[in-house]
């Protein structure tokens, strides 16, 4: 599959979250509010790192929240959100988390190739530090679609 | 040679460090397959691999094995996954 295509819906800049858990919590909800998932999807994401740790925090500044393809998910979908305030996910190296990439994928047959294209777009060390920095959706859509 | 990338779901975060670190196998020359797995299904999934990726994290759920693990840190940097890599292979 190719990666989902991200919609303004998809997009949520600036948010202010409490802690990780609050980030990874308005991830999900962009994740349903585009038809993605229900809204039981944020509490797996949540349930994941409450399992195995902040291993999500995969680079500097950015986690890539997610759970396994399952009932709560409708639809593949991506979502990304930027935090008004940066928040530690208790990573001991990337934290603290200043964007968040929510993935809901339906099969994991096939899901290589979005994740191809996640790497083609963060491999480039400009594009973190680029998209907490956007100002608004149009910003991370443009950043999002030139490097993939 | 067999590398095993290991996350929490199989999906995600090993997805990046397997096409990752083909990108970076085929870049220096080496030959190997690269496939993601799950933590739970990593006895069965690096019982014959020589080298595993994962976060810090899952060191301790791996627990005693044969591999070589390597603990990435940034998952985009292929400077430190070829270097690791490199390291791991002698």
């Amino acid at each position: 599959m190719p990666l989902p295509a991200l919609t303004p819906a998809s997009i949520v800049i600036g948010a202010t979250a409490v802690d990780w858990r609050d980030a990874v919590r308005i991830s999900g909800a962009a994740l349903t509010a585009v038809g993605s998932a229900k809204p039981g999807y944020a509490l797996e994401m949540i349930r994941m790192i409450e399992n195995h740790g902040p291993y999500v925090v995969i680079a500097p500044g950015l986690a890539l929240a997610h759970a396994r393809p399952g009932p709560e998910v409708l639809a593949d979908g991506l979502a990304i959100v930027t935090l008004k305030n940066p928040v530690p996910f208790g990573h001991p190296h990337n934290d603290p988390v200043r964007v968040v990439l929510a993935l809901a994928i339906t099969s994991i047959e096939g899901h290589l190739e979005s994740i191809a294209e996640l790497a083609n777009i963060f491999n480039d060390e400009k594009t973190i530090p680029a998209l907490a920095a956007a100002v608004d959706a149009d910003a991370v859509l443009a950043i999002m679609t030139a490097l993939a | 040679m067999k590398i095993v990338a290991i996350c929490g779901a199989g999906i995600g975060s090993s997805g990046i460090l397997k096409v990752n670190a083909e990108r970076v196998l085929h870049k220096l020359g080496i030959e190997a397959e690269v496939t993601a797995a799950d933590i739970a299904s990593v006895r069965l999934a690096a019982s014959d691999a020589q080298i595993i990726l994962t976060s810090a994290e899952f060191v301790d759920a791996i627990g005693a094995t044969n591999a070589d693990v390597i603990v990435v840190v940034n998952y985009f940097d292929q400077q430190e996954l070829s270097d690791k890599l490199l390291a791991a292979l002698g």
